[in-house]
């Protein structure tokens, strides 16, 4: 499967998902900042992309929640610190950290949230899966 | 307050579907309001209805050890008002049952006409506030809904002849 035919697909479930026209979708929309999701959405897209792509989806794989919780050396004075970066970016290796890190001001973490993110998500175990 | 908008499970298949029928009233006091010379149920209390249908649906599947809140409704559709002295049919049926939560896809028909369809999302509370404790009470399945489970339950042992009462809840 093309990255194109994912994408296509990851769209279709993020117009059911979030009630978003599919023009409103594209690689870099950020799911909470440009398509509105809210907490509850992000389990409502894994349930989605699990039937949509036919393979179980670890919620916390895709979107790791509270990475930060509890341990002051992510983050000082509201940014991300070299610690943390590391460590965002072990739990996420399918997000494109480098606007991030750019200006990794700790309340944008929910950029790193991007329709591309699950895109490359999802190629990776597709790819996973075939080999 | 009775927030309960269904009346009776007519159909209880445990894990994959649930029916339930509601007979809507002209005295509920809804009509008042919703609205003055043109009395309709409000479209918002037939998705609960589907919705508790629902809930109870997959609260059964844990034996009602889960608190199963309705956390969206990614899709309704309603085709035509419901007026009293109609018998609503809730229909449900699991699409999606997982640790954290499911979806179910219902329809509301009278008559075998179709009056709504939506899609329900619930979650498993517990599973998914992690940082927030809400204790070991369920109180989602207190009160007046456990009633319901107890007529839930004999609808799934037997479908057919005349209404029967499970004991009172407590």
């Amino acid at each position: 499967m093309t990255q194109d035919e994912i994408f296509k697909r990851v769209k279709n479930q993020l117009v059911d998902a979030l009630s978003v026209d599919e023009d409103e979708v594209t690689l870099q929309s950020r799911l909470q900042g440009d398509l509105n999701a809210e907490s509850i959405d992000f389990l409502d897209i894994v349930f989605r992309l699990e039937r949509e792509f036919g393979f179980k989806i670890d919620r916390n794989e895709l979107f790791p929640e509270s990475i930060f919780q509890g341990d002051p050396d992510f983050a000082q004075n509201g940014k991300v610190t070299a610690k943390g970066l590391a460590t965002l970016k072990q739990s996420m290796p399918y997000a494109d950290m480098a606007a991030f890190e750019a200006n990794p001001v700790f309340e944008n973490i929910g950029d790193l949230f991007t329709v591309d993110l699950i895109v490359r998500y999802i190629a990776s175990k597709l790819a996973a899966k075939a080999a | 307050m009775r927030w309960i908008w269904i009346d009776r499970f007519v159909g209880f298949e445990p894990g994959k579907s649930a029916t339930a029928v509601k007979c809507v009233s002209a005295a509920e006091d809804y009509f008042e309001d919703h609205y003055p010379g043109y009395p309709v149920m409000p479209a918002a209390l037939i998705l609960e209805g589907l919705a508790q249908t629902g809930g109870i649906l997959i609260g059964e599947v844990n034996q009602f050890r889960e608190k199963v809140v309705l956390a969206k409704i990614p899709s309704a559709k309603f085709h035509r008002d419901a007026v009293a002295g109609e018998q609503l049919t809730y229909h449900v049926e699991v699409v999606d049952l997982r640790p954290e939560g499911a979806i179910v896809r219902g329809t509301v028909t009278s008559n075998a006409e179709l009056i709504a369809e939506a899609e329900i999302f619930f979650a498993h509370l517990d599973r998914n506030r992690s940082q927030q404790a809400f204790g070991s009470d369920n109180f989602v399945f207190s009160g007046e809904l456990t009633y319901l489970l107890g007529q839930a339950k004999l609808a799934a042992a037997r479908t057919d002849g005349p209404p029967q009462l499970p004991p009172a809840a407590e």
